[in-house]
Parts: structure tokens; C-alpha cells; sequence
């Protein structure tokens, strides 16, 4: 009984649950606004280079 | 939803939150596949005959875990026509519920041996394991010769089965006690077995490796070898198969 | 002097007991890894004793660099030596027993020497040695360079490396002497896992302790995928080794689960060996080494967040698939099913992020032969990320599981992303960390990368052909109704393929001396006279990131 109450569960609204955080997720990754921070992390591993060889 | 902005950088940059973060995240795969396996009572299905293994049994096993048995051969025969046909009926997962660890393997290298047990005699088990070529000249099975030279040296195995009865496997006060007698007895025809046998009941009982005089590893292996798949009486149990 | 006097008796104590441990063994193999205990103690005691300067010494031997420089960079050379001679060691032995499996004569007919014995110390060194090695020292080389800070706990770092080679030496003597829990990938007995446990929770202190001291407010992505690593091996390592010792004296010891809760746990640990150790580990090589030689930041930081987090999330539930058709109940076959299906796309996601990263570069494959074995190493990622959930779907996997079709594709991932990417890394590192102005020979790494692609194509194309024929055999059906092949029939039609999976693994091995002897040079501070690989001069003004700019077409 109880593995059917969970199949139903993850089938229904287990399933939304999964779906709308990962769409949260992908919306406050590309906001507009945080590109410039997304750049800037992206290019800090060439700051500095010089004492690096 | 500047607020979680917010909240999210601080988690980029704070280690702790983000190791916390990533931690959570792996764990749940884990614990909704697995902690269900403990408690979901349709996980393993309730058959007749299973035992715990005889202490030669055990020592058997022990070998085919320390030679690496279980890279070539599995001891699972899935529930397909072909496979059924030739390794015999399909595995159960009560089958294994006593394997500490499980050899259900990943490769066939080899043949199945989940249904091994009583399919051959043991003289041709023992000339197999010190020169495969020698009966099956297709085989690409390293020689295990040495296995018939070497005593079999299992240590305590009082300390064996506590140690599995530690971890729930159900061997009794009296089969601690008899635990190295009954490793003696299994593989000597001249021994008195009843207690053994009405102890693990099925128990096979008679010198293995062609050798009385000596118990050898080649005892132990070949001991276990014939036990493996023999407990579940399939002919008998026809009602309690789950087709799927 | 008391830290001195502490340390010392600490050494002394761990020599005695394991002195005292080995006199009152329970079994050989046992007495013989606390002799080993005993001995390494025995040697870090001595050093301790003595004054000599003996990392100066360790630092002439390699001839590396006496200035310290600012990043803490000794423990990364030891582990770029010992990543070679591992993966030397590891990839030789898997030649050996794959030649076991096409002349069994080669056996020896010996104990020591068998495929069951020989068979994990091949996985085992090149998974756990090879790549963890390389793993350990590119970690502390990027988070230094990403924090911009020193390691944190120098003598930690130190520890940690020794303490990794006396697990893998432990692990590797255990199997020739037949010690193992026969778990795959998890083999080494309770103490063995005991030690690797202690060793693995002070390398996550150097890596967090770096991290906390950066001067750098963003931790760069490459870091999320190292800290993941190290905390999710963490927990599959102390969860699947769970067991109970026969006793304290003795090597054997049995798995705290049973059958099918037994089963799982080991394939949640096994197939998270490969998501968390061999792929994002080496992803956050990718993310660091990549975009640094390439001179180019990552394509998309954003989609790189999103790779981070969904593959975490996904990997862990695809353990199942290595159990389908099992005696595990359906519906965690099922679930494993559907996520190792839904895991190719982060998988992709990661791959397209990394071979995009050349944009506006591509003439760099053509130019530059590290850049073209990171490339490789992309494309063979995202073919077995394609391949993988591919062979997790029931009805392929019928066929496939049990067959050499998974050994071919695992390899294609090992040899080709993880042997590959670990390549180009060891040629990036080398010549920055001796302080040379460039590697010995730039056409060696061609060949190096020519000798290793041949050598993956034959090793994979054989082993998919063998597993499919194998498949077909076992259950092809006669007009008579019975089935048409004995085993050993099926048996003895692989030999062809085993001979050239054997080819495959010798040039791939013939690529790692290449390697080998690249390198010896290298740090021998000797430069080979060639042609250059391509005369392309520099142009101070294009030599920028283009983001959010259209790319501009690579010139023909």
C-alpha cells in the first residue's frame, strides 16, 4: 500500500515539485542582471597571470 | 527576488553554505533509493529452504571472494527464456538475503554459477579448478591447482559466524560452539553429521576434493560450488512464483 | 621541541603497535601490510628524528625549483610524478590481464598471478592511484590559483599525499595476496578503508581550509566540482564500506548488508565512483585547465552553475541501471532507469560548455596539440555520456549487461575522457611547475595523442562488437526451439576480439612512455630542436575574451 501512495506521489506532484524548482533555478541563473557577475567570474582565473608563468 | 539574489550570492561565496548545499543535494538520490530496500516488505520475497551457510560453505566462499570469482562469473540469472534455459530458474532476491557481501557479479565472462550446485560431480569440479583447459578446452579460466595443495586454514570460525551474527545473519548459541568441529566434520566421511545436517538442513556431507585424508581450500571451494542455488526447492515451490 | 617529542612518540607508538599487531596476526596478508605500517612509520620517524632538510633533497631529486615561489607547489610535483608512474603501472597491468584473457597460459599458473587477483589492482591503480593522484594534485594547484592563497595546513597537504600512497600500496600488495571484499572499486579490507577514510577527511581540510582563506570573493566553479568530489566520495566511501572484521587482528571482514540492500548500496557507491571520482573531479579540471589553455574564459559561466548543480542532483539516482532484470524490485530499476536517461543532458551540457570554450579559437586544434588531446577528451566524454544512458535502458541493457560492451564503454570513458584530459593537464602543469619555458617536445604530444586515439578506437570498436556478438549469442534460438550456442562456443568466437582490445591497450600505453620520456626531459631542462608545430604569430589586439560579442569566423 504504501509503495502505491508513493509511486502516485512521485508520478503527480513529486514530478511538478522537481520541475518548477529546476525552472526557478534556470530563471535566477540567466536573470539579466547577473551578467556582469557571471563574466567577471568567469575571466578571474586570467588576473594575475604574471606570477603564474 | 532580489532577497534570494542575495541569499544565493552569499552561498557562492561562502564554502561552508556551499559544501552544505552540494551535500544535501547528493544525498537525496541515496536515501529514496536505498532506505525504502530496508523497510518495503515486497523487497525480498519470503521462500522455503533458506539457511545460513555451513561454516565449509563459508569458508568456500570466502575463497571464491579472495580469487576474484566474482569478475567473471555472476550468480544471477535474470528472468529471460534463453537464460532460464540454461542456468536454471531465475534468481530470487531471498536467494542472496544471507551474502555478506552479495556476488551477484557484473560480468560473464564465465557462465553463471548461480545454479551451479549439482549440475556437475565434484571430480570433474576438481579437475576443472586445477586445469580448465583439461575438461572444457574453450575455457579461458586461469588454473587454480594450488587450491588442492593448500590446507585449509579458515581460522576461528566461532569468530566468523559471530561476526555475521552480528550483522543479523540467524546462526544459533550451539552453531557458534560447534563452529570449528562442523568445518572438520562437513568434508570427513567418517564423521558423525546428524547435528550438522539437522542444523543446515540440505548440508552436504562427504570428502570433496578426492582427498580424505586432508581438508584442503579445494574442499571448502568445491563444497560451496555445490551448494550454490540448491536451497530453494523450485519444483515444489511453483505457487510462489511472482511472474513478471 | 615538545611538538618534536610528540610527533616522534606518535611515529614510535604507531611502529610498535603495528609491530605488535603483525606478531599476533590472524592471517599472513595481515602480518604483511603491518609490517608495511611499521615500515612507513618506521622511515617518517627517521626523517622526523633527523634535522636534514629533507624536503630540499626530495626537491633536488626532481629537480624542481628551490624557490618556493608564492603558491605552495612541492606536494603538486611529487603528485605529477606519481600520477605517472601509477598510470604507467595500472595501464600495464590491465595490458597484462587482457592478454591473460586471449593466452590463459599467461596465468602462470601461479596464486599470485591470476585474472581474479590481477583484475583490481588493474582498477584500482589506474582509477584510485592514476587518477585519484592526478585529482589530489590539480586540485591543490587550481585552488590555489582561483583563491589566490597558499595551502592552507602545508604539512596536512604533505600528509595527505604520503598517506594516499601508503592507501594505494595497502590496497594494491592486498589483492596479490588475495585480501579484498570483493566489492568492485571498493576491494580494500576495514583497516585499509579505516586509513583511506582518515587521509580523505584531512584532504578535504587542506581543500576547505584553502578555500576559506582566499583572497578572491567568488569561489570559481572549478572549486564547486573538487568540493563535491571530496564530499560525496567521502560518504559512498564510509557507507559502502560498512563491516563487520572477523577480528581486529585479522584482514577479513563482512559487509554490514546483505543480498539485495547489499547490491545497491555497492552500485550507488560503484556508479558514483565514476559520477563523482572520474567525472566531476575531472570536470573541474576541465573547467580550470581548459579555459586557461585556451587562453579563453568558459563559453557560458551561467550554463556551467547549471551543470554543477543538476548533475549532482542526477548522478547519485542512476546506480540502479548496473542491476536491471535483477532481484531488485522494478521499481528502483525504473527510477534508475529514468534518471541515468535524464543525465545525459547535464552530461552534454557540461561537454558543449567545454568544447564551446574554443569559440573563435578552433584554429588552436589545429595549432596546438594540448588543446586538440582536451578536445578529444571532450568528444570521447560526450560519447559515453550518450553511450551510458543509452545502455541504462532496460531493453538495450538485456542485451548489453553482462557483456564485454560494458567494459568497451567504460573504457572509451576512461582512456578517452579521463586518460586523455589527465594528458593534456600533465603537459600544462609540467613546464610551469619546473619553471621551464616550455615542454621538451611539442610533436612527442602529437604522437602521444595519435599513438593514444588509435589505441581507444581498436580497444572500443573490439569490445562492441564482442559484447553485441556475445549478447546475440547467448540467446539465439534454433528452428528446433532449443538454444543455438554452448557457452563456451561463445567463448572461444571472442578471441579475435580480445586480440585487438589488446592491440588497443598497447598503443595507448605506448602513448604514456612517449609521455614518460616527454616529461623526463622536460624536467631535465632540455628542449628538443623541431618545427615548430605551426608558425602562427602573436596578435596582442585579437588575444581577448570575445563574450557577448558575435564570434568572429576563425580565419581559413
Amino acid at each position: 500500500m504504501i509503495y502505491e501512495e508513493l509511486r502516485h506521489f512521485a508520478d503527480s506532484y513529486g514530478l511538478l515539485f522537481l520541475a518548477l524548482i529546476f525552472l526557478s533555478f534556470i530563471g535566477w541563473t540567466f536573470r539579466p542582471g547577473s551578467r556582469q557577475k557571471h563574466e567577471e567570474a568567469a575571466n578571474m582565473i586570467f588576473e594575475e597571470d604574471q606570477d603564474d608563468g | 527576488m532580489s532577497g534570494f539574489a542575495e541569499k544565493h550570492k552569499k552561498l557562492e561565496r561562502n564554502v561552508t553554505l556551499l559544501g552544505a548545499a552540494a551535500f544535501v543535494t547528493v544525498a537525496i538520490g541515496g536515501i529514496v533509493e536505498i532506505a525504502p530496500l530496508f523497510w518495503i516488505d515486497n523487497t525480498i520475497e519470503k521462500v522455503e529452504g533458506m539457511r545460513p551457510y555451513t561454516p565449509l560453505e563459508l569458508a568456500g566462499r570466502n575463497i571464491y571472494i579472495r580469487e576474484g570469482c566474482y569478475s567473471c562469473h555472476s550468480q544471477m540469472v535474470r528472468p529471460f527464456r534463453d537464460e532460464v534455459e540454461r542456468y536454471g530458474h531465475y534468481s530470487l532476491a531471498a536467494e542472496s538475503m544471507y551474502d555478506h557481501p552479495f556476488q551477484w557479479g557484473s560480468k560473464r565472462t564465465g557462465p553463471d554459477l548461480a545454479r551451479v550446485g549439482g549440475r556437475y560431480s565434484d571430480e570433474w569440479h576438481v579437475q576443472h579448478l586445477i586445469d580448465p583447459r583439461s575438461v572444457v578446452p574453450e575455457s579461458i579460466m586461469p588454473p587454480y591447482a594450488f587450491l588442492a595443495k593448500k590446507d585449509l586454514k579458515a581460522g576461528d570460525m566461532a569468530k566468523h559466524l559471530t561476526a555475521q551474527r552480528r550483522l543479523g545473519v540467524p546462526y544459533t548459541e550451539e552453531a557458534i560452539a560447534a563452529a570449528n568441529a562442523d568445518l572438520m566434520a562437513q568434508a570427513d566421511p567418517e564423521a558423525v553429521t546428524t547435528d550438522l545436517v539437522e542444523r543446515y538442513p540440505k548440508a552436504q556431507v562427504r570428502d570433496f576434493d578426492g582427498d580424505p585424508d586432508r581438508l584442503t581450500e579445494m574442499d571448502a571451494l568445491v563444497a560451496y560450488l555445490q551448494m550454490i542455488g540448491t536451497l530453494v526447492d523450485f519444483e515444489a515451490g511453483e505457487a510462489q512464483e511472482q511472474p513478471r | 621541541m615538545d611538538t618534536l617529542l610528540l610527533r616522534v612518540g606518535g611515529w614510535l607508538a604507531i611502529v610498535f603497535f603495528a609491530f605488535i599487531a603483525m606478531v599476533l596476526a590472524a592471517d599472513t596478508g595481515f602480518a604483511v601490510h603491518m609490517a608495511i605500517i611499521a615500515m612507513a612509520a618506521g622511515i617518517t620517524l627517521w626523517v622526523t628524528i633527523n634535522k636534514a632538510d629533507y624536503a630540499a633533497i626530495g626537491r633536488g631529486i626532481l629537480k624542481a625549483p628551490a624557490d618556493p615561489g608564492i603558491y605552495d607547489d612541492d606536494p603538486i610535483r611529487w603528485g605529477v610524478i606519481a600520477t605517472i608512474f601509477w598510470g604507467i603501472a595500472g595501464m600495464a597491468v590491465g595490458l597484462i590481464i587482457a592478454l591473460q584473457l586471449a593466452f590463459p597460459v599467461l596465468n602462470l599458473n601461479n596464486e599470485y598471478t591470476t585474472f581474479g587477483r590481477l583484475r583490481p589492482l588493474h582498477t584500482s591503480a589506474v582509477v584510485f592511484a592514476f587518477g585519484g593522484n592526478a585529482l589530489i594534485a590539480t586540485s591543490y594547484y587550481v585552488v590555489q590559483r582561483t583563491c589566490r592563497a597558499r595551502l592552507a595546513f602545508p604539512g596536512l597537504a604533505r600528509f595527505v599525499f604520503w598517506g594516499y600512497q601508503l592507501f594505494i600500496v595497502l590496497a594494491a600488495t592486498g589483492y596479490l595476496m588475495g585480501i579484498t571484499q570483493s566489492k568492485e572499486y571498493a576491494e580494500p579490507e576495514w583497516y585499509v578503508d579505516l586509513w583511506l577514510t582518515i587521509v580523505w577527511l584531512c584532504y578535504a581540510a587542506v581543500f576547505i581550509g584553502t578555500v576559506v582563506r582566499r583572497s578572491e570573493p567568488h569561489i570559481y566553479v572549478a572549486n564547486w566540482f573538487y568540493l563535491s568530489f571530496i564530499l560525496t566520495i567521502a560518504m559512498l566511501h564510509v557507507v559502502n564500506g560498512l563491516s563487520m572484521p572477523v577480528s581486529l587482528l585479522g584482514s577479513k571482514s563482512y559487509a554490514a548488508f546483505a543480498g539485495v540492500q547489499d547490491a545497491l548500496t555497492q552500485w550507488w557507491y560503484g556508479h558514483n565512483a565514476v559520477g563523482f571520482f572520474l567525472t566531476a573531479g575531472f570536470l573541474a579540471m576541465m573547467y580550470y585547465f581548459v579555459p586557461k589553455q585556451a587562453e579563453r574564459p568558459v563559453y557560458s559561466y551561467r550554463l556551467s552553475i547549471i551543470h554543477f548543480w543538476s548533475l549532482i542532483f542526477l548522478y547519485i539516482w542512476a546506480g540502479p541501471h548496473h542491476l536491471h532484470y535483477t532481484a531488485l524490485p522494478d521499481w528502483a530499476q525504473t527510477l534508475g532507469m529514468v534518471f541515468s536517461i535524464v543525465l545525459w543532458m547535464p552530461s552534454w551540457g557540461g561537454m558543449i560548455n567545454g568544447l564551446m570554450t574554443l569559440n573563435g579559437a578552433w584554429d588552436k586544434i589545429r595549432t596546438d596539440p594540448i588543446i586538440r588531446m582536451m578536445v578529444l577528451a571532450l568528444a570521447f566524454y560526450g560519447m559515453s555520456t550518450f553511450e551510458g544512458p543509452m545502455m541504462s535502458i532496460k531493453a538495450v541493457n538485456s542485451l548489453s549487461h553482462y557483456t564485454d560492451w560494458t567494459v568497451g564503454h567504460v573504457h572509451s570513458g576512461a582512456l578517452g575522457w579521463n586518460g586523455m584530459i589527465t594528458f593534456a593537464c600533465l603537459y600544462y602543469l609540467v613546464p610551469r611547475l619546473w619553471g621551464k619555458e616550455r615542454l621538451y617536445s611539442l610533436r612527442m604530444v602529437n604522437w602521444h595523442f595519435w599513438l593514444a586515439t588509435l589505441g581507444i578506437v581498436l580497444y572500443a570498436a573490439s569490445m562492441w562488437v564482442a559484447g553485441i556478438m556475445q549478447g546475440l549469442m547467448w540467446r539465439e534460438y534454433g528452428d528446433d526451439g532449443y538454444l543455438v550456442y554452448a557457452f563456451s562456443e561463445v567463448v572461444s568466437a571472442m578471441l579475435p576480439m580480445y586480440l585487438i582490445r589488446a592491440a588497443g591497450g598497447l598503443l595507448y600505453l605506448a602513448g604514456a612512455f612517449v609521455l614518460v620520456y616527454n616529461v623526463w626531459m622536460t624536467i631535465a631542462g632540455k628542449q628538443r630542436e623541431e618545427k615548430p608545430m605551426t608558425e602562427t604569430p602573436h596578435n596582442e589586439d585579437l588575444d581577448k575574451p570575445i563574450v557577448g560579442k558575435p564570434a568572429i569566423a576563425p580565419a581559413e
